[in-house]
């Protein structure tokens, strides 16, 4: 097998115990519920979130998926409370172990963030402090969050290196951030995100600006890493073969809203949704089950903006299934078996 | 237009790169460098290139970070001229070339850009964004221009009521068609595309791309396709070029390269593609990323990636040759097709 | 606003001097030297005539003056600030699109300039033109001298801003595609990049304008500007200085109050321009 760095930290005991975190009770750890968030502007409210609902549980990798302006990444932004002023949350609730976040002050959430919730972001140029090493960082990120001495923090900086795969750990311990490559960034990103034993990581296109080859081995440690301790994650993207080779199950977001929800290899083999539809189909593809000569399929027009979003179920004017009250009324969310689909196709109309 | 003297022969190929190569002076400045007692740093970013591409056939030029194929592909146009090696378009230098055998050259090669919103003048309205290259080419003027630049936008799926619009009132899918339009104005043969959807979402991408296909089945078109993305060239290209690190290390047809492919590299590419159909997918990841491109390793540029090194791969670089429907540089090609898909031989970090 | 209406009042009334003055004060023909010294609404000694500003030394009637000494500070300034920016903005892109020794041949010259202040800049400019001109001709050149030393001190900032845009634009790929169709450099400087990196010169004209205005004012009133035949204000408040302690105030307030409003007015617009041409703020 691959005798890469990855599998020499296989058998080291995660951190926390998942018990400690009061999700043995079928709870999920994060619940998102109905979740609105608005900007005002000079022409009226925009609505980049418009009640989006999502489970996180435990150990599970949720991935969020839609193309640019579908409001994947303000949502994840709302759940940690970074939004960019004047977006605000303005309705629904996020709840992490029990616990609501979305009304914490700034200072309850800047223990929030890093402690119990973790991020990983596209550009690890910018997530990491150049002007810090980087066993500086991930030590002053443990001492913030952890009960533990300025010795054990170092300990756990090195240790939280060699679990993310970084060769000589030891000696790259007090390296200067740009003396690392891209993907090497992105590894100590992680590593910075999951050393204050979080719950939840959210992470924001983490590899999509890193060459294939790397993005394999960052989503493969990413999945192992998380699920070996617990740590639930949503991963938000664009690309669909990352959402089907590294997650547990996905959101489908459009125009802020979730047109549907359930495990992915169901929602990517066998979609309710016409959306999710044209999607899998219109992305081209390596796999040799897919014939060289299909013509992509197309789905005309594009993604509305935020001041434009048509009325009824925001994807109608491009459906190839539309029904005349698809234009008139938003469809509401049914609940399949274990999924969710926001379509008047599935639903059950008077 | 008359037909140049050396007149177009259709079973030779339309583009001949040969030994194509170009080095940029990265090192600090003169005082610097003096003071700092540092050497010159060169950056080998294409490292004697030589491929064909053939009339009418779709070649794509496949690579990551560090590989040069947008320095190849200004160079095909003649943006950027080669430090070494020659370019040749239908059997005409165009470092060569001068004057009106330049203007009619300059003519039937367009190139399609990857940034949308960069490649369209923003104080420009579209109608002459698209005719820039009409008129700059002599191909028509007043009304007839007009007439042009209208049947131009409706040929890309747009509307000639869009010609007296500027730039910024378009999504970014409709500027890549802009983009395209004006790069069919002034009637090409070959048209180089520089990742032309990578900054698109997926649905507004395969509109392009069935877009970009149909033209070619349509007009002839030849193109000259640069990307990163390898499901893009599964779906686009006819032969492909794998590029690392500045040198070719792999050509074949799309079917030989995908099923069969002769060299480390392209294997351990086409493993670590994300798959619609690879739930639960276990990668057998390589470890290894792509090298500082100023002082790339000895021998063969992989060689500290590959699992079927050998003692000489660190030495000399394996020359290019034939094997089965491919081109490729490596020692132990023969050993890599045998293994298929299977797995990737990995070495330890 | 109030910075708008002065302007353009001073504007026109610099525009339709020869209309409005009541007198013509530098033809040396209707002047009456007795009336010299009249304070302002004061029936003159002379010719009995009330002057609202009073008249100098020579009988000439101040308000006259002044509004012809506006027309020339006016003239000088904005002729010399459109000289400045299309040599600042030519060489700028020129320097940003060619960039290599081009551009930091131009970029030295211009941070070598930067070091001297633009007046002793103008000065020394102007002392060699002057030292150029044949005597008999002095006054008359003395308005080109003038705009060509004022224009010259003042490239450099338009140089410089509209380098670094052209520096950012030229890398684009609109550039790279007129290139690609053969386009020569100059269509590229000014059809495609020129309108690209306008935006901010406008801002930097009229800064740069009220610069003009105070630069012309001062070289005028170290007398080595617009010659006494015919003043600017510069000049007006020079000569009028020289009566301030002996009583005839008239003679240097009027001509300094209105280049104060003057530059300020020019000022206060350029201020209120760059708000509202700033798109980070709408």
């Amino acid at each position: 097998m691959a005798g890469d760095a990855d599998s020499h930290a296989a058998g080291r005991a995660p951190g926390r115990a998942v018990s400690a975190r009061a999700t043995d009770d079928g709870e999920p750890l994060l619940s998102v519920s109905d979740l609105v968030v608005e900007i005002p502007t000079r022409h009226g409210t925009l609505r980049p979130v418009d009640r989006v609902s999502f489970t996180i549980r435990a150990g599970e990798i949720l991935g969020v998926v839609g193309e640019s302006g579908a409001g994947k990444s303000i949502t994840g932004a709302a759940i940690i409370g970074l939004l960019d002023r004047p977006a605000h949350i303005a309705g629904g609730s996020v709840t992490l172990s029990g616990l609501r976040i979305d009304q914490l002050s700034e200072r309850e959430l800047r223990r929030v963030r890093g402690g119990r919730i973790g991020t990983v972001f596209q550009d690890p140029s910018t997530s990491l402090n150049p002007l810090k090493t980087i066993g500086d960082q991930l030590a002053e990120t443990a001492l913030a969050h952890l009960p533990i001495t300025r010795h054990q923090a170092r300990e756990r900086a090195l240790q939280s290196l060699v679990d993310v795969g970084i060769p000589a750990a030891a000696e790259r311990l007090d390296a200067w951030p740009h003396q690392f490559s891209g993907g090497m960034r992105q590894r100590v990103v992680i590593a910075l995100a999951l050393i204050g034993e979080p719950e939840l990581v959210i992470a924001d296109e983490p590899t999509t600006a890193l060459d294939v080859s790397v993005q394999a081995q960052v989503l493969t440690l990413l999945r192992r890493l998380c699920t070996e301790r617990g740590v639930g994650v949503m991963l938000v993207t664009h690309d669909m073969g990352v959402i089907a080779e590294t997650t547990d199950r996905v959101a489908v977001l459009y125009a802020g809203r979730v047109a549907e929800i359930g495990p992915t290899q169901r929602v990517l083999t066998d979609a309710a949704h016409p959306y999710t539809r044209g999607l899998m189909g219109s992305t081209p593809d390596t796999s040799p089950s897919r014939d060289i000569g299909d013509r992509l399929v197309q789905i005309p027009g594009a993604m509305p903006g935020l001041a434009n979003i048509p009325t009824g179920c925001a994807f109608h004017p491009r459906c190839p299934s539309a029904m005349s009250i698809c234009e008139q009324r938003e469809p509401h969310t049914t609940e399949l078996s274990d999924s969710a689909v926001r379509c008047w196709l599935h639903e059950d109309y008077p | 237009m008359r037909p140049s003297p050396d007149a177009s022969d259709p079973s030779q190929p339309l583009v001949e790169v040969q030994g194509l190569t170009r080095r940029f002076d990265v090192s600090s400045a003169w005082l610097t460098r003096v003071v700092r007692r540092e050497d010159k740093r060169i950056l080998s970013a294409v490292d004697e290139v030589s491929f064909q591409v053939n009339r009418g056939e779709t070649y794509a030029l496949v690579g990551e970070s560090g590989s040069g194929k947008s320095t190849i592909a200004k160079m095909v146009v003649g943006l950027l001229p080669p430090s070494a090696g020659s370019v040749l378009i239908d059997g005409t230098d165009p470092a060569r070339a001068r004057g009106a055998a330049m203007s009619a050259l300059r003519r039937r090669i367009q190139m399609i850009f990857q940034d949308p919103y960069a490649s369209l003048n923003p104080r420009w309205r579209v109608a002459d964004i698209i005719g820039e290259p009409i008129r700059t080419f002599g191909l028509a003027s007043g009304a007839e221009v007009v007439k042009r630049v209208d049947a131009l936008l409706e040929q890309v799926g747009l509307s000639a009521g869009d010609a007296g619009k500027y730039p910024h009132e378009f999504s970014g899918g409709q500027r890549q068609r802009i983009g395209i339009a004006r790069a069919l104005a002034s009637e090409p043969e070959l048209i180089v595309c520089d990742e032309p959807t990578s900054a698109l979402d997926v649905s507004v991408q395969a509109q392009v791309l069935n877009l970009m296909r149909d033209l070619q089945r349509d007009l002839g078109l030849t193109y000259l396709f640069i990307t990163h993305d390898l499901s893009v060239v599964r779906y686009m290209a006819d032969t492909i070029g794998v590029l690392y690190l500045g040198k070719l290390v792999e050509s074949a047809p799309r079917e030989a390269l995908f099923t069969r492919p002769a060299h480390p590299y392209t294997r351990m590419l086409l493993e670590a593609a994300p798959r619609l159909d690879g739930f639960g997918r276990v990668h057998e990841t390589d470890g290894g990323e792509v090298p500082d491109p100023i002082s790339p390793p000895s021998g063969c540029h992989y060689h500290p990636r590959c699992g079927y090194r050998t003692d000489r791969c660190d030495r000399d670089y394996p020359p290019v040759r034939a094997l089965a429907a491919s081109r490729v540089a490596c020692f132990e090609a023969e050993r890599v097709i045998e293994d298929g898909r299977a797995s990737v031989p990995t070495t330890t970090a | 606003m109030v910075a708008a209406v002065v302007f353009f009042g001073l504007v026109l009334a610099a525009l339709f001097a020869p209309l409005i003055a009541p007198h013509t004060p530098f033809d040396p023909a209707t002047l009456n030297l007795m009336d010299g010294f009249t304070a302002p609404m004061d029936p003159a000694l002379g010719s009995g005539s009330v002057y609202w500003m009073g008249t100098d030394d020579q009988g000439r009637d101040v308000f006259s003056t002044i509004l012809y000494g506006l027309r020339l500070s006016l003239l000088i300034g904005l002729a010399a600030v459109l000289f400045a920016a299309v040599l600042g903005v030519t060489l700028g892109l020129i320097a940003g699109y060619a960039g290599g020794w081009v551009d930091a041949l131009i970029m030295r010259i211009a941070d070598i300039q930067l070091t001297f202040p633009s007046i002793l800049v103008a000065l020394l400019i102007f002392g060699v033109a002057r030292g150029l001109t044949p005597p008999e001709l002095r006054d008359q050149m003395a308005v080109w001298v003038l705009i060509l030393s004022i224009g010259l001190s003042e490239w450099v900032q338009f140089a410089r801003t509209v380098r670094s845009s052209a520096l950012v634009e030229s890398k684009k790929d609109y550039v790279q595609a007129a290139r690609l169709i053969g386009r020569r450099p100059i269509a590229i400087l000014f059809r495609h990049l020129l309108p690209n990196v306008l935006g901010p010169v406008l801002v930097i004209g009229t800064i740069y304008l009220a610069l003009a205005i105070i630069t012309e004012a001062t070289l005028s009133f170290l007398g080595v500007g617009a010659p006494p035949t015919s003043p600017s204000l510069g000049t007006l408040i020079s000569i009028g200085q020289d009566y301030l302690f002996s009583g005839e105030w008239w003679i240097l307030l009027f001509p300094s109050l209105t280049l104060l409003a003057l530059a300020l007015s020019v000022n206060l617009l350029g201020d209120w321009l760059r708000d509202v041409l700033n798109p980070k703020l709408r």
